[in-house]
């Protein structure tokens, strides 16, 4: 196999200089990272996999009692367990997403420090990791919905269904934005990470995870549907159980907002990729 | 910038900068602390009292307007001291950063190794690791595929190949990762001494492998190495730099006396004429002025070759009973034996004397060596030694040949011992 193509490297930085094709050659690296991670996350542990599932049923069952049994927060009739855990593994999806990109540098300068290869590839097979865990816990999410369902509760999916595959890609996209600024930042500045892995908890109640915008007062509600994460959840609550607020104009601004993060954080990720090596 | 048709590496004025002294302090609120204390014209909170501080005209250059043009199917050594700039080089040309000034610009796809292993995962099998390691170096799942069996046997790890990594003894780790990376469809490859791991005969067949790859597919080879014995063996076309620039690019052997001697540049002969190399000494009686290898036209001695020294000096003092030690240290700068001849010389003050030496180094084991000549005597029987003139000495690489080659290995220590005698 002859491959003649010339390339050049130059002292030069160009701004959002992405080169896809380049990405798309090493997507069998992509698929092996993925494969490496699902394979060593799960290595040596007794229930395996399982975890994918009894993680998000642990959260959802300490959230229900907490915030549904003993704080009595309303769930605008939808039943606790589902409420709770929509918006539970949708935000963690999210957050993973984001923890996962934002060290993208620190935890792969070794890697980074011998071998070339686009280094876009690991937010990517980042990405590809946490949606294959969400998909998992989507699963079982919906069958919990359709038995909820046959079974006589206020649960109504409608057709705002179909936009299930952008709400996930949003998701993803901005948490991956986040992530890319942040990776960024952090090879200079360590204290970023303490700021992640607390913030985003922090932002976790800023966002309508344990309880619905309806029960946000009047005056802060705006406050909190600019959250970009917010219509995210809402709508994907709505579409599936039926009940919540969802907005076009929310989601609209949401979608502008992780189209700008994303932007953002690719071209700071592309202009400190070039000699992060050499300050990390 | 262009390139002709047999050229697939073409660098111009490729210069890597780097700053000296910490870059920031590693905390946000450090450097905003630092930033506003500097701005109202205040003592840097954050610097050590007494530390000495770089200001921002402090660079270091680790390349220096580098232009080299690589043709296809060379095999190409790059050999000089710690800091020289060899590895920067590598890490440009593999995109690991990126230069301060000038270009790179090359044909086809580069296979890097800095490291053997790079990116192998304990957890996961030989097999899975190949895969793993192949596309982290660029290849395609099927191009892997297609190549799967030659490397595991290349390897000579079949037997281990569906268990974890993390399980393989150092050995073996490192021939996987070689055998991955020694079957890339790459046109260049790039080694930064990987061959120094493993063990003899593994070293061999890479660099027999590496050969064959330049000569058979017209692969192009560059190599770092301080082992002047692989370069020898693998390399057509030898760089030397020092300080970011090229001193020498041309034939091999030549490259490799020039990078053994030195920042001097004479290897066979010195002229003490600075005080450079010379070290204080008790009673400052002797002055030597030159030493050489007389009758030899490098520095580089075969099996039980003697070693032909050749010193002057000139008496400061009436000398009596002069004695001379010749003490040999390895790379290392590590003692390794001494040569010693007592009470050789006596002469009268201001005679100025030429005396030559055989030395014997037949029990010296192949490698490179520092020495240091030191006169001394002791005015009376009962009086300890003192010392006369001390002073660097000229280095010398031994060699051995095939025959002797493999019956001494170096890793066993620098002096060749007899054999052992059986007991009744």
């Amino acid at each position: 196999m002859k491959n003649d193509s010339i390339t050049i490297i130059s002292s030069k930085r160009k701004i959002l200089n992405i080169n896809l094709k380049e990405i798309w050659q090493y997507r069998d690296l992509v698929m092996l990272f993925v494969k490496r991670d699902l394979k060593n996350s799960y290595k040596q542990t007794i229930l395996g996999p399982l975890w994918i599932i009894i993680n998000p049923f642990l959260t959802t069952l300490v959230f229900t009692v907490i915030f549904g049994v003993i704080a009595n927060i309303s769930t605008d009739g939808i039943p606790q367990f589902l409420f709770y855990m929509s918006g539970n593994i949708l935000w963690s999806f999210f957050s993973s997403c984001l923890n996962r990109s934002s060290s993208t540098f620190l935890s792969n300068a070794r890697l980074f420090g011998k071998v070339y290869f686009p280094r876009l590839v690991m937010p990517i097979s980042g990405i590809i990791y946490n949606a294959i865990t969400f998909l998992v816990q989507f699963g079982v999410f919906l069958i919990l919905v359709l038995i909820y369902m046959f079974s006589g509760f206020n649960v109504h999916p409608n057709l705002l269904i179909l936009l299930f595959p952008a709400l996930m890609l949003q998701a993803s996209l901005l948490g991956t934005g986040f992530g890319l600024i942040i990776s960024s930042v952090t090879t200079k500045y360590r204290d970023l990470n303490v700021l992640v892995s607390f913030g985003v908890t922090l932002w976790m109640y800023l966002t309508p995870v344990v309880y619905p915008t309806s029960q946000v007062p009047e005056s802060i509600r705006t406050l909190i549907m600019l959250n970009p994460v917010a219509p995210i959840v809402e709508t994907f609550r709505y579409a599936f159980l039926g009940s919540g607020t969802f907005e076009w104009f929310y989601l609209l601004i949401s979608l502008f907002v992780t189209a700008a993060v994303l932007i953002f954080g690719i071209i700071v990720f592309k202009y400190v990729e070039k000699d992060f090596i050499d300050t990390v | 910038m262009n390139m002709n048709d047999n050229c697939v590496i073409k660098t111009e004025n490729l210069t890597k900068e780097y700053r000296l002294g910490a870059i920031g302090t590693g905390t946000l609120r450090h450097d905003l602390q630092s930033w506003y204390a500097k701005k109202r014209g205040k003592q840097d909170p954050n610097v050590r009292i007494g530390a000495k501080t770089y200001e921002k005209g402090d660079r270091f250059l680790a390349l220096d307007g580098l232009s080299i043009e690589i043709n296809r199917g060379e095999r190409v050594g790059i050999i000089g001291a710690n800091g020289a700039g060899k590895s920067t080089f590598l890490k440009l040309l593999s995109r690991i950063t990126s230069p301060t000034d000038g270009n790179i610009m090359f044909k086809g796809r580069i296979a890097s190794m800095l490291e053997v292993g790079t990116g192998f995962h304990g957890e996961l099998t030989g097999r899975e690791n190949i895969y793993l390691n192949g596309a982290i170096l660029g290849m395609s799942k099927t191009e892997v595929a297609s190549k799967i069996d030659k490397i595991i046997e290349f390897s000579e790890c079949e037997k281990f190949i569906d268990t974890p990594v993390k399980r393989y003894s150092s050995g073996m780790f490192v021939k996987l990762a070689f055998s991955v990376a020694a079957h890339l469809d790459a046109e260049i490859m790039i080694m930064d001494e990987v061959l120094a791991v493993g063990d003899m005969q593994f070293q061999k067949k890479c660099i027999k492998k590496m050969r064959d790859l330049a000569l058979n597919d017209n692969r192009t080879v560059l190599y770092v190495s301080h082992n002047m014995n692989t370069i020898r063996e693998l390399c057509s076309r030898c760089i030397v730099l020092q300080h970011g620039k090229m001193i020498y690019d041309g034939d091999v052997d030549e490259a490799i006396k020039v990078y053994l001697g030195g920042e001097q540049g004479d290897f066979l002969s010195h002229d003490y004429s600075d005080s450079k190399h010379k070290e204080p000494s008790e009673r400052n009686e002797i002055n030597l002025k030159s030493v050489k290898y007389y009758g030899k036209t490098d520095n580089i001695f075969n099996d039980n070759e003697k070693i032909p020294l050749e010193l002057t000096w000139q008496n400061k003092e009436d000398i009596k009973n002069l004695c001379l030690r010749v003490e040999v240290s390895d790379y290392r700068r590590f003692p390794v034996t001494a040569f010693v001849i007592e009470n050789f010389y006596s002469g009268k003050k201001g005679e100025e004397h030429t005396q030559r030496f055989n030395i014997d180094i037949s029990r010296i084991a192949r490698g490179g060596y520092y020495t240091r000549y030191v006169f001394y005597n002791r005015k009376s029987e009962v009086l300890p030694f003192e010392t006369l003139e001390a002073a660097a000495g000229l280095r010398f690489r031994k060699r051995m040949t095939d025959k002797n080659e493999n019956r001494w290995q170096k890793s066993w220590g620098s002096v060749i011992m007899d054999e052992i005698e059986l007991a009744e």
